[in-house]
């Protein structure tokens, strides 16, 4: 790729580098723009789809599975073992003020609120995500895409609303899902660790969790699964340059919505706080 | 003779890369018209252009005398349910079964059909293209030449009045070339279809035209008839026929 340099007087070389640097910056920034461009038009055509056409129902239904086939066991794993972590972080935490009765509480506020949509919808990019750009990526390699349209077919309709739709259910079920593990994982480490009986750590949990912790991490997981879904569709329908192409495409994918999920995350949390 | 497709002062670029340049041709109904040219120097950009996958910078590409700018979503689609396309790689879809493969644009353009319907033009048309009870098959279990025939039976499946063939024989063995240039004019021969054909393969190209286009210098230099471009004292053209030299292409 060529590289900006500006005919400024001092020394080439050290100008030669900044311009470099500064360009790649730029370059790096407009491209950024394109892509947020990109996906924000997918997205708002994709919304459109929705309500104006048919749902491929076959394929939602065959997406729904696959994700939650894909992702089950996955989003259980990472749920029970931060369960099991974060009690035992707090034990030690809460101990030190003689507060380790109250774990239950912190690790079912941290859990309900934060840890399962994050972390649940983390793993829904690395496998769902990725999953949805390369086979969208291959389609498109393989002119599959291009034959939906010659078909008279819409591809948005055909592919990502599908895909959209099941990513975007299967989120928030499977974040549910990781409530409860995650809590059952802190409850094991409680009952060994801080010496509370199972039924004071779910009177506990129970006493604290409120409906808004329960309802901030669905609408939380709710949009990071629309998030992932359309971010891995457009990387995917973006694929350029063969296999090789597919692999960029899939990296990006997972990268981006990883991204996605922490920066969305932050607002999310601030405008769900001020409602 | 009456023009289904017309080509009027087409220009298309991608970036700096200026493919087509006030390219004009007609295409005549029932005719098998063959595009040659370098690679890269806009064959498949023209195939999109027809189907309205690609715009055109300026200029109008015309299906039937309508504008395709001018036509409404609707009427897209229904002008593709007009275009069959047998793709280079044939595109048939990995996750569906070969019946779902050819039953695809039936289910999408005639909804009232029923089942038993599709049915039975899935099988007569894999019948037509040699591959009688493939249908359950999946497109991995497939040969070249057979996805080759599949997709050619997905293209023909709405009855349509234009089949385009991007490189109908790109990767396929002698055997199955012929047999692909076979069903090529026999379709022509049963069906009375138009026949757009791209192809770097010369002998495919006379075994199954009617007429020749090439694409050069971003614009059609030659049409003509097969016998007219034997004849052409153009020298790319001469060159091009013969292999003899590159045409400028990447």
């Amino acid at each position: 790729m060529a590289s900006y340099t500006f005919n400024i007087p001092g020394s080439d070389a050290a100008q030669g580098l900044s311009a470099t640097f500064f360009g790649g910056i730029g370059r790096r920034m407009l491209s950024t723009i394109k892509q947020v461009g990109g996906i924000t038009e997918l997205g708002i055509s994709a919304i459109k789809v929705i309500f104006t056409k048919r749902l491929a129902f076959d394929e939602f239904s065959r997406q729904l599975y696959v994700i939650g086939n894909r992702s089950f066991s996955i989003v259980a794993l990472i749920a029970l073992f931060t369960g099991l972590v974060m009690a035992l972080q707090l034990t030690v935490g809460l101990g030190r003020f003689g507060l380790k009765l109250y774990v239950g509480q912190v690790v079912a506020l941290a859990v309900f609120r934060e840890l399962a949509p994050v972390l649940s919808s983390l793993m829904i990019a690395a496998r769902v995500g990725s999953g949805i750009a390369a086979e969208l990526g291959s389609m498109v390699v393989t002119e599959q895409v291009l034959a939906i349209e010659a078909m008279g077919a819409n591809p948005v309709q055909k592919l990502v609303v599908p895909r959209l739709l099941a990513t975007t259910i299967a989120a928030p079920i499977l974040t549910i899902m990781a409530d409860i593990i995650g809590i059952m994982g802190g409850m094991v480490i409680a009952v060994r660790e801080a010496g509370v009986t199972p039924q004071f750590y779910m009177d506990q949990v129970r006493t604290t969790l409120t409906q808004d912790d329960f309802t901030s991490g669905v609408t939380k997981a709710f949009f990071f699964g629309f998030l992932v879904a359309i971010i891995s569709c457009f990387e995917g329908l973006q694929t350029q340059g063969g296999t090789e192409g597919v692999g960029r495409a899939t990296t990006r994918a997972v990268v981006l919505s990883s991204i996605a999920i922490f920066v969305s995350d932050f607002f999310l949390t601030k405008l769900i706080l001020y409602f | 003779m009456v023009s289904i497709i017309e080509f009027k002062k087409v220009s298309k670029a991608f970036g700096d890369n200026k493919v087509l340049e006030a390219a004009d041709v007609s295409i005549f109904k029932g005719e098998t018209i063959t595009i040659i040219g370098g690679s890269g120097k806009g064959k498949t950009v023209l195939l999109k252009l027809l189907l309205g996958v690609l715009h055109p910078d300026s200029g109008h590409v015309y299906f039937k005398g309508q504008a395709l700018d001018s036509m409404s979503e609707r009427e897209l689609s229904k002008m593709r349910s007009q275009i069959g396309m047998l793709f280079q790689g044939a595109a048939l879809f990995d996750s569906l079964t070969v019946r779902e493969n050819v039953a695809y644009p039936l289910r999408e353009h005639f909804r009232d059909y029923s089942e038993e319907k599709i049915s039975q033009i899935v099988a007569e048309k894999l019948k037509l293209v040699g591959l009688p009870g493939v249908e359950s098959m999946m497109p991995a279990d497939l040969s070249g030449g057979m996805k080759k025939r599949v997709g050619l039976a997905r293209a023909i499946a709405t009855n349509p009045d234009v089949i385009l063939y991007d490189e109908p024989t790109t990767g396929l063995d002698p055997a199955n070339t012929k047999r692909i240039c076979m069903l090529i004019k026999s379709l022509q021969e049963k069906l009375g279809v138009t026949s757009i054909v791209v192809t770097h393969d010369m002998q495919a190209a006379f075994d199954v035209t009617d007429r020749l286009a090439m694409i050069h210098d971003r614009h059609f230099g030659f049409v003509g008839t097969k016998d007219e471009a034997r004849s052409s004292q153009d020298p790319l053209v001469k060159n091009f026929i013969r292999g003899e030299m590159e045409t400028g292409d990447g």
